[in-house]
């Protein structure tokens, strides 16, 4: 077992390098991409509770028509902000905590490759929630809808609107630099012998989103900076009195927000893929056709995005192929399905949890793409388009598929990350209430948009009939946070426990298995190496002749398995920690209240930026 | 095989990892990838709006090609000392590398001073951000281009002084290259731009 | 093992041949490469002359030699011709996608319809 080493001098640079690993202080300072990972999943589940909150005074105001709760301006800052929270602020960066912590350990690394850098996409997104939810105390918050088409989005009078450009081209950035950072790691820093096709699904999902994020982002990019220049600078970009047109919003927005929706579902579809073999005790049935499906969707992901368009007037031609496309993609991801199935089928299930939880996400997908095909027969998406039926739809898909897949991944990995398992029983109650209530929540909302309620409206009139679903979506809604309510109580309870878990409490197949529970601050005492998909299980088992599975003998988390042997015994070197991350992300919504209120703020925002840059570039390496 | 070496500021030759390739090179690789979408998202915009201004001034009013050229040429001629001056690290004549980018950087402050003073021009002419759509486009397009040269000359200037310092970690050629290339991404984004909005005639008048 | 090209290879200036051979392309080459670059563009600042006597070939004229000028900056100062393939393909995904996705945007628009 080598030594851990952590650079300790500082001198040299502009700032002396922080040296402390363990405390308080030492969380803002680390670039651990565990630790990074928990407070990822920190922040997002505290947006997801906020965004939650969002909802069910949503769901109140809707109960029964006329309703009294919110007024129509408050209404529609809190729909918007809903769908920012939980789309850039609960989604991506909850899979970010689970790409974080997980993908090194899978690939067998000891971290990622710019470990400050992925410092610095926490701190940034952390600063750019924050910067878009301070819009609520300084003027108002973004009341577009999350999508801010134009012209109201560039003619809207509150300050709203703005916070929401900068808001998002800071978090924009955060996403983009974390793709950067995770797609070298997977792609270079894997463990001997770790071909591609032996790389578990999830780091294949993780590849995927990470070239959705660096190819998409940087087209809302250039829409959120024509929408600031419209509203900031009287641009005419989407302005139509002067021959701007409001449609080249939609389509930059678009060709953004459609891989975007790939970008949410496919870490949970990662997640279920590891879930699902270790609970059915089988390998996962088709793993090259889960891997191409999954670069599949990526790809046709890009191709679609007109689908959201379809009542706008492309005409028949623009139509048709996108309905075309729209169509096509949901064959790999049928072709998942098939696969998880196919997994489950003939294999020894265990219902615990996070499996349950992983059964849920594919049904509940299941419906929410059958809802999304329906969508892609244009004609009849013309009836569909901006009623609840869309919002059923992609709450089956978002909710029912991405967060009860975040879910899964959460009990599955907890002991992992915090060395002690969520309670059982309360996880089945936490899940059954949850897919009650969300059932409740949500499938009425198939009704009411077929019965021609509209979308984004704070009211609906009495005449209409749309009363009754609306209550029972509404006491679904309120059904959904008691279940985050036992979730809350089951964490509690969990970490008041000490730690104590083994390595591999669930009989797992991958590499992070091997480390323990947690893993130490270096993951690998030796790095492994890989002869196959599914490494550690072929470590602890081996077929006989009739296909039964039997230990290995000396396999297993604590013995075995071949190991590289790094420098000739030396120690292992990690980076030490550093200030300039959040040093320099701190610069960033500086800049954005500059823009908004006065510009001496965006001059030092930028100054700490630049000065944080040449301190980073200086600091002294951690070797 | 030994296992991949991880953060610090080092960039080896020949660095251990999955594909042989260093880190910071194939994420240089990967982010002018995506800058492809965020240009072509500008220029896709003004092709939209090309032709459809409805008040002057209008791109032939203002534009003066054989001044653009001159700087086009600066600009491609940027390129080539950048060029030299990899050559040059990589024969360890540091002295004349650092010559190579300081010319790279002088010629990349000539080329947006250039910008600067036709901006003042065509301001001066009635144009600006919100004159009309011509106006709305092109300064925005031509203006994100012109952040990206002085990033990019900051970048220059930081390896010389750098270099000076003798603080340029590892193999000097190495951050030169990095620098280089997203140098040259910069310059092959204007020959898109200096064709598309300069060159290509858009109708009488207009 | 992939091919890489981090390594210090120089070739003393003079030296006749150098690309292809795993090395870089010398300095007197780089400026043989800017030279040609510099009369393409010459050229092409030469079409503002002579817009009404090339009428319908002005446009393809403009983006062949834009195009073309994109190529040779790519492939011998990115280096890209002698680098490995990996960078190419990664570089090669983000523009294609972003020519593609464009040309169907102004598609859209009806952009080429003159």
């Amino acid at each position: 077992m080598g030594s851990v080493s952590v650079a300790a001098e500082g001198s040299r640079g502009l700032l002396r390098r922080p040296t402390a690993n363990t405390g308080f202080w030492s969380w803002f300072t680390t670039v651990d991409h565990k630790k990074i990972g928990i407070m990822y999943g920190v922040s997002s589940f505290v947006f997801l509770l906020v965004g939650g909150s969002e909802a069910l005074l949503i769901r109140a105001q809707l109960a029964k028509p006329n309703g009294t709760v919110l007024s129509a301006a408050q209404y529609n800052e809190l729909f918007t902000m809903h769908g920012l929270t939980m789309v850039f602020l609960v989604v991506m960066p909850m899979s970010a905590a689970f790409f974080n912590y997980l993908l090194p350990l899978m690939i067998g690394a000891r971290d990622v490759a710019f470990p400050r850098l992925n410092a610095f996409s926490f701190w940034l997104f952390l600063f750019g929630g924050l910067f878009l939810y301070s819009s609520f105390l300084l003027g108002g918050a973004p009341n577009g809808g999350w999508f801010g088409y134009p012209p109201n989005s560039v003619t809207d009078p509150s300050v709203g609107m703005t916070f929401y450009a900068l808001g998002l081209l800071i978090t924009g950035i955060a996403s983009t630099v974390g793709a950067v950072n995770l797609g070298v790691t997977i792609i270079n820093m894997r463990a001997p012998g770790m071909t591609m096709f032996r790389m578990p699904v999830f780091v294949w999902m993780g590849l995927v989103v990470q070239l959705l994020l660096v190819f998409s982002l940087p087209i809302i990019t250039v829409a959120l900076f024509e929408l600031l220049f419209d509203r900031r600078f009287g641009t005419h970009f989407f302005d139509p009195v002067v021959g701007g047109d409001p449609i080249l919003w939609q389509h930059l927005f678009w060709l953004f927000g459609h891989p975007e929706v790939y970008i949410l579902i496919l870490p949970a579809f990662g997640i279920i893929s590891e879930i699902i073999p270790v609970f059915s005790r089988k390998p996962l049935f088709g793993y090259q056709f889960v891997v191409f499906s999954g670069i599949a969707i990526g790809f046709i992901g890009f191709g679609v995005w007109a689908h959201h368009m379809f009542a706008v007037g492309l005409g028949p031609v623009a139509n048709t192929a996108f309905g075309i496309s729209t169509s096509i993609i949901a064959i790999p991801t049928g072709v998942k399905i098939f696969n998880w199935m196919a997994t489950m089928h003939g294999g020894d299930i265990r219902f615990k949890t996070p499996m349950l939880f992983s059964i849920g996400t594919v049904t509940m997908f299941i419906i929410g793409g059958l809802s999304g095909v329906m969508h892609s027969v244009v004609p009849a998406d013309y009836q569909q388009t901006d009623t609840y039926f869309i919002v059923a739809h992609f709450h089956y898909v978002l909710f029912g598929g991405a967060i009860f897949g975040l879910f899964a991944g959460a009990y599955f990995w907890w002991p992992k990350v915090f060395g002690r398992l969520l309670s059982e029983p309360l996880g089945k109650v936490h899940f059954w209430i949850m897919l009650i209530g969300f059932n409740l929540a949500f499938a009425p909302m198939h009704l009411l948009g077929l019965q021609g309620m509209i979308r984004r409206a704070y009211t609906y009139p009495e005449t209409l009939g749309l009363g009754f679903w609306n209550f029972v979506s509404t006491i679904g809604a309120f059904t959904i946070a008691i279940s985050m309510l036992v979730f809350i109580a089951n964490v509690i309870k969990t970490q008041r426990r000490p730690q104590g878990v083994e390595a591999d409490p669930w009989d797992a197949r991958t590499l992070e298995w091997i480390t323990s529970s947690p893993p130490a601050v270096h993951n690998f005492d030796e790095i492994p190496i890989v002869h196959s998909l599914d490494e550690f299980w072929h470590r602890k088992y081996a077929e006989d002749k009739s296909g039964k599975l039997v230990p290995v003998q000396a396999g297993g988390a604590d013995h075995g398995g071949e190991v590289s042997h790094e420098g000739g015994g030396h120690g292992i070197h990690l980076p030490g920690p550093s200030y300039w991350p959040i040093l320099v992300s701190f610069g960033f919504p500086l800049i954005g209240y500059g823009v908004i209120f006065d510009w001496w703020m965006a001059f030092v925002g930028t100054a700490i930026i630049l000065f944080g840059f040449y301190g980073w570039a200086l600091e002294p390496s951690a070797e | 095989m030994a296992q991949a070496v991880v953060g610090g500021t080092h960039q080896v030759e020949h660095p251990e990892t999955s594909t042989g390739l260093p880190h910071v090179k194939l994420a240089m690789w990967l982010f002018l990838s995506s800058e492809c979408l965020l240009f072509g998202a500008l220029i896709t915009t003004y092709l939209l709006y090309r032709g459809s201004s409805q008040v002057g001034p209008y791109p032939n009013d203002v534009f003066d090609i054989p001044y653009t050229s001159v700087s086009s040429f600066v600009l491609l001629a940027s390129s080539l000392t950048m060029v030299l001056a990899l050559s040059a690290a990589q024969r360890t004549d540091f002295g004349r590398m650092r010559l190579w980018l300081l010319t790279t950087a002088l010629l990349g402050m000539t080329f947006v001073g250039g910008q600067v003073y036709e901006f003042t021009a065509f301001v001066n002419e009635g144009l600006n951000l919100k004159t009309n759509l011509f106006g709305t486009t092109f300064f925005v397009l031509t203006g994100f281009h012109g952040v990206h040269v002085t990033v990019g000359i900051l970048m220059l200037l930081s390896l010389v002084a750098f270099s000076m310092a003798d603080r340029l970690p590892g193999d000097p050629a190495f951050p030169v290259e990095m620098v280089g290339l997203y140098w040259h991404f910069v310059d092959i984004v204007w020959i898109i731009i200096f064709t598309v909005v300069y060159l290509v005639p858009t109708g009488s008048g207009k | 093992m992939t091919d890489t090209h981090s390594t210090v290879e120089g070739h003393p200036e003079g030296a006749a041949s150098a690309h292809g051979a795993g090395g870089h392309p010398s300095p007197k080459e780089y400026v043989r490469i800017g030279v040609v670059l510099a009369v393409i563009t010459a050229l092409e600042v030469a079409t503002y002359y002579v817009q009404d006597q090339l009428k319908g070939a002005l446009i393809p004229v403009l983006f062949a030699a834009a195009i073309v000028k994109f190529a040779i900056v790519v492939l011998w100062f990115m280096h890209l011709k002698f680098d490995s393939k990996t960078y190419a393909r990664l570089f090669l995904m983000g523009l294609a996608l972003a020519v593609t996705l464009y040309i169907v945007v102004l598609l859209c628009f009806r952009v080429f319809l003159n």
